[in-house]
């Protein structure tokens, strides 16, 4: 390694009842990527908030360049060169790009001045953007570009990415990359935070990865193997999950000439959606953050009512009823949003157990409850999905992000649907969590049922589904077999590089 | 009935003395919502303001004192709802129903020596030949200090949101409070001194009622108007050349109202009197259709999680 | 330094001493704002708290506690539905005035029938009066998506002015010589809403039992109840179990909008007996109190509507012995609410005193 721009050690951070961050310790050298990889839950966000200021460490040290660095502020990090693309959080809707670029600088320019050198900084970096557009109207893709933007215009010495990539389709992230490896031919250090194992190793020089807030290895990886990586990322081999051959039924559901307008000002209308599912199908539906998944499962669950024949069960349309009338005919739905919307944090699991198995789970006479029944079931679903709690008394938002996503899916399966939708079903959930989730997904499908599985992940959707299509600003691409799909092919269904031209480096 | 005795020229004055309360609560509360609280504390603040402002105008002989003690109470008072919302995450709605009961009591009790008594008057600004102007002279250059004071305002705050850092800063922290903190802006902070802000400017509207408006001091003499003023900046869209407008508005139909009562005209006097309250109703109803326009982040609770 | 800890869930314990807490802490801020006013703060805490209990004239003054307490219960019963759905009607004391003017103006119209249908009329008139003034919010709400607040609160001014112009007019008692007010129930049998006024008893005692039992059912047995407190915790997930927002809207309101309705006419034809241009007192604001007090609970508001009309009557008392101005009552009731939501974070967060966080 060349010169060390940023050397950390002995960072311990904890919080009450988990130590985020225990003792971690590496360099970061100038001019290199460097990976920071590890599972959900690892400590990889808190480690890097204590780089930007915004977390103070209980113990340890950090030295830039050789010289103390203890950044109270955001403002301080930033004035030191350090810079950071947050994964969320960090845009306002209702401001414009120059707006939301001028709030994370110290000393903007005038508006008119900053919105030409975003204009010139965007296109030298092969990153276009109008400075004047609306951020609430932008596609995931260029709002992370104007994160990236706003970062440049500092001549960052350090560039922290947390997973840039979840938000981009293929296409998009080999433009991302071209920036990246010309941004590292300039001199600027990376620390890109990721989980996946394929692009750490395409881009990054050397990689550090953090299990249970410990840095459990370190490794140049070119020069390791995937596997390897993720033996250290997980702490043990992980078993794929088990595909039984299956055979297809009757189409259980089908959706003809879907269009939903938007629900929101910066909600995403659905044009002219197409599918069918038959029985023991899984049907994978990937596409970029924001092109509709959250619509299409609501008007999937019932929450957003259409024409009744619009969507059918079987031969039956169900368009025009609402969520528990669904649910009797069996089909059902867990939601993205863990907390808030598939689960209500504050209530326990029992009530939360109440919240879809009510119609189903016969938890309701007469319009009385029968909470004895509810208990039963909260519990049923504890046992058979490992639900790791003291028991169905405590409130939904004492779970650890796997645990009540476990609960979610069980509380579904458990009610054996005739049609199950889920959004996201291992988003931010740790990899033996996914994997039983997964697990119960194919299982399911083994026993008859239609799934209709929307994530973002692409591995995921790969691993499991039948049949994959994507959506792209609302739209379904029509959905093909999903074995034998290259990237490529997948990259372009999910809508290519949008239309932005790719990086003339 | 006789409606020839209304003047147009002094309607229009008065309009513009109706709507100053007004137009200080609701400014006022237009940058506390900006910054993403929704305080409905308004009518407590401004009936704090008023007592204060008439008690010490009265002890000091001087209304210009009382404005500044006015603005003093107004801002204290805001202190409470502050500590609740800000730092005992209690909910805002309930906060600012506390705020308002509270105020209400305790200007009661402040203000129980100083019913029935004159306040000492505050100079109207004459302007050499511009008031004595004829139609124009009394409507634009003929009033007080403080119903300049409010326009001055409206255009300060007008600016500062549109034109500067502060403004933008106050804005994304409406918006969205967790990218402004990811940002290193100090949401709480921030919040705290746009409430303050918003309880200053509702205690001066409040010193306005009690001591150019009516002027002297009675229980419960707000009468609605701090929660008149919250309905006005949903009727703004949170614009503040829109709460002047909307500020003259519901003025021309309190004084309207008034002078017709004074006619003598053949609607019996409740009803008229119910007339603003009505017409408030009316108005939210046409515009909350449209709420594109409301900070993301209204009446949502920050704490800095880890 | 201080710092606040958010509770994996929320603690049981803290939540039921908070409204304790609540309580001993405004006594000592209550006492010490009757310091300042010259008062001696244990002798006027005692008089407010003690004397309606244990006092030498407690025999009357306890069958009081029961006419003061039962409005507040029924109101805070009602706004309590609401308020656990995020649904915020604060204009109750309209919805109160109104219900007591038609259920009044049924009884009147009657006068001087003595029939055993003219009271049961007056009741079903009075639910109505307030249902239907609270319907405006409510329709306005789901019709075109307008701030219940502040409607159901402008409406209170309305509906004052509409008292003020009834008894000045229509219902003005026609024998009453020119004085404003209505004809005096307590002199009509038949409309009167006392059962045993030596006791305290009169049917809006009866009706706020009821009403906090149904509430309690409700709130625990039934899927309505359940869909109140979930679409209060979490909108999305209870759109997502099949809650119709419009219909739960509907509901809460109307049901808070009878309730006060129903306060209004048991007071109008019995405590208050006429219609006057001020027999209002304020029930329909100190309800809020009543109803954030008990923590929304039915059992707690009973309690809060008990202890809430104990500073109703102490405050009488302490005003006649000791001089304590009317108004301090209020501020004390106001400074109860603070302390509430105050000490109320530690249900919901645990505080530390430990190393500053960078926020």
């Amino acid at each position: 390694m060349t010169e060390v721009l940023l050397s950390l050690k002995g960072l311990t951070k904890a919080y009450p009842g988990v130590v985020a961050n225990d003792s971690v310790s590496f360099d970061i050298g100038a001019g290199e990527v460097h990976a920071l990889l590890g599972e959900n839950g690892a400590g990889k966000s808190t480690l890097v908030k204590m780089i930007y200021g915004l977390v103070k460490p209980d113990s340890g040290e950090m030295l830039l360049r050789g010289a103390p660095f203890a950044p109270n502020e955001p403002r301080q990090a930033r004035a030191d060169g350090i810079a950071m693309v947050f994964q969320h959080f960090s845009l306002f809707d209702a401001l414009n790009v120059a707006e939301n670029i001028a709030l994370g600088m110290e000393n903007p320019p005038k508006m008119g001045d900053l919105a030409s050198r975003i204009r010139e900084v965007s296109e030298a970096y092969g990153l276009p953007l109008d400075p004047y557009r609306t951020v609430g109207d932008l596609s995931a893709g260029e709002r992370q570009r104007v994160e990236i933007i706003r970062c440049l215009l500092q001549d960052p010495k350090l560039l922290i990415m947390d997973e840039p990539t979840s938000v981009l389709t293929p296409q998009e992230v080999e433009i991302l990359f071209q920036t990246l490896q010309k941004l590292r031919a300039e001199g600027t250090s990376i620390l890109y935070i990721s989980h996946k194992l394929e692009e750490i190793r395409t881009l990054c020089d050397h990689a550090t990865i953090l299990r249970l807030g410990k840095n459990v290895g370190e490794c140049i990886p070119a020069e390791t193997s995937a596997s390897e990586m993720a033996e250290l990322m997980v702490g043990a081999a992980l078993t794929p999950p088990m595909r039984g051959k299956r055979d297809l039924g009757e189409v259980a559901m089908d959706i003809s000439g879907l269009s939903v307008p938007a629900p929101s000002a910066f909600g995403t209308a659905l044009r002219n959606v197409h599918l069918t599912v038959r029985r023991g199908e899984i049907l994978g539906i990937g596409g970029v953050a924001g092109n509709g998944q959250d619509e299409l499962l609501s008007v999937l669950s019932g929450e957003v009512l259409t024409d009744s024949d619009a969507v059918k069960l079987g031969r039956a349309p169900i368009g025009h009823l609402g969520p528990v009338a669904r649910r009797q005919l069996g089909v059902l739905a867990a939601p993205e949003e863990r907390l808030g919307h598939a689960a209500a944090p504050d209530m326990s699991l029992t009530e939360n157990a109440m919240l879809t198995g009510a119609t189903r789970e016969g938890l309701v006479k007469n319009g009385f409850l029968k909470w004895t029944a509810a208990k039963d079931f909260a519990e049923r679903i504890i046992k058979d999905f490992d639900v790791r709690t003291p028991g169905p008394e405590n409130a939904a938002r004492s779970l650890s992000g796997g645990n009540l996503q476990k609960f979610v899916i069980g509380r579904e399966v458990l009610q054996r649907p005739e049609v199950l939708v889920v959004n996201q079903p291992t988003w931010g959930v740790d990899a033996s969590a996914a994997a039983a989730i997964r697990q119960s997904l194919l299982d399911l499908a083994a026993g008859g049922a239609a799934v209709i599985c929307i994530s973002q992940d692409l591995d995921e959707l790969m691993e499991i589904s039948d049949t994959f299509a994507a959506l792209n600003e609302g739209r379904l691409s029509s959905p093909r077999p999903a074995e034998g799909l290259t990237v490529e092919e997948i990259g372009l269904m999910m809508g290519g590089a949008h239309g932005m031209e790719v990086a003339h480096v | 009935m006789d409606l020839s005795a209304i003047n147009p020229v002094l309607l229009i004055a008065s309009l513009m003395v109706a709507a100053t309360p007004l137009l200080f609560a609701a400014i006022g509360e237009l940058v506390v919502e900006k910054s993403g609280v929704l305080n409905l504390g308004v009518e407590g603040m401004m009936i704090i303001g008023a007592v204060a402002g008439f008690a010490t105008a009265v002890e000091s002989g001087s209304p210009l004192l009382g404005f500044v003690a006015a603005a003093g109470a107004g801002a204290a008072l805001s202190i409470l709802f502050a500590i609740l919302t800000q730092y005992a995450q209690a909910n805002q709605v309930a906060s600012g129903l506390s705020l308002t009961l509270f105020g209400l009591g305790l200007s009661a009790l402040m203000g129980q020596s100083y019913v029935g008594i004159k306040p000492p008057q505050m100079q109207k600004l004459d302007i050499p030949l511009l008031s004595d102007l004829p139609v124009i002279g009394p409507i634009l250059f003929g009033h007080d200090l403080m119903l300049y004071v409010a326009l001055m305002l409206i255009a300060a705050v007008w600016a500062v949101i549109k034109f500067t850092r502060i403004g933008l800063v106050l804005r994304a922290v409406g918006e969205n409070h967790d990218a402004a903190h990811a940002l290193g802006y100090k949401v709480v902070r921030i919040r705290i001194i746009a409430i303050l802000f918003g309880g200053a400017c509702a205690g001066l509207g409040g010193a306005y009622i009690s001591l150019i408006r009516v002027p002297q001091w009675t229980e419960g003499m707000t009468a609605g108007i701090g929660w008149i003023a919250l309905a006005l900046v949903v009727f703004a869209s949170w614009k503040p050349w829109r709460v002047l407008l909307g500020a003259y508005l519901f003025g021309g139909v309190t004084v309207v109202q008034l002078n017709l009562q004074a006619a003598g005209v053949a609607i019996p006097v409740e009803y008229l009197a119910m007339s603003p309250y009505l017409i408030t109703i009316l108005v939210l109803v046409i515009l909350s259709a449209d709420k594109s326009s409301a900070p993301a982040a209204l009446g949502r609770n920050f704490h800095a999680a880890r | 330094m201080i710092r606040l800890e958010k509770r994996p869930q929320p603690s049981r314990a803290w939540s039921l001493a908070t409204p304790v807490v609540a309580v001993l802490a405004t006594m000592v801020a209550g006492g010490m704002l009757f310091g300042i006013l010259g008062k001696d703060p244990v002798e006027a805490i005692r008089t407010i708290f003690w004397e309606p209990l244990f006092g030498e004239f407690a025999f009357y003054y306890r069958p009081q506690l029961l006419v003061k307490g039962a409005p507040l219960v029924l109101i805070a019963i009602g706004l309590s539905l609401g308020f656990k759905a995020g649904i915020w009607n604060i204009g109750a004391e309209g919805q109160y005035i109104i219900g007591a003017l038609v259920g009044a103006g049924i009884g009147l119209a009657f006068y001087p029938l003595e029939a055993w249908f003219v009271f049961p009329l007056m009741v079903i008139g009075g639910a109505f009066g307030g249902w239907l003034w609270a319907m405006i919010p409510a329709y306005l709400k789901t019709r075109f998506g307008t701030n219940e607040i502040l409607v159901s609160l402008m409406l209170v001014y309305v509906a004052e002015q509409f008292l003020a112009s009834m008894s000045l007019g229509l219902l003005r008692n026609p024998e009453g010589h020119g004085f404003p007010g209505s004809r005096n129930f307590n002199s009509y049998e038949g409309a009167s809403s006392w059962i045993n006024e030596n006791a305290g008893m009169h049917w809006g005692v009866v009706a706020a039992l009821i009403a906090v039992i149904f509430a309690y059912v409700l709130l625990n047995r039934h899927m309505v109840g359940y869909h109140i407190r979930l679409t209060g915790e979490a909108p999305r997930a209870a759109r997502f179990a099949g809650v119709k927002p419009a219909r739960l809207i509907l509901f809460c309101l109307g049901t808070s909008g009878m309730l006060a309705g129903l306060a209004g006419l048991f007071e109008v034809s019995g405590p208050s007996g006429q219609v006057s241009i001020d027999f209002n007192v304020g029930y329909g604001f100190t309800a809020i109190i009543v109803a954030f007090l008990g923590r929304l609970h039915p059992v707690g508001i009973l309690l809060a509507g008990g202890l809430m009309a104990l500073t109703y009557i102490g405050g009488d008392i302490a005003q006649s012995n000791l001089q304590l101005p009317s108004a301090a009552i209020q501020v004390f009731q106001g400074m109860l609410l603070f302390f509430l939501l105050a000490f109320d974070l530690l249900t919901n967060f645990r505080i530390s005193l430990g190393k500053p966080e960078v926020a």
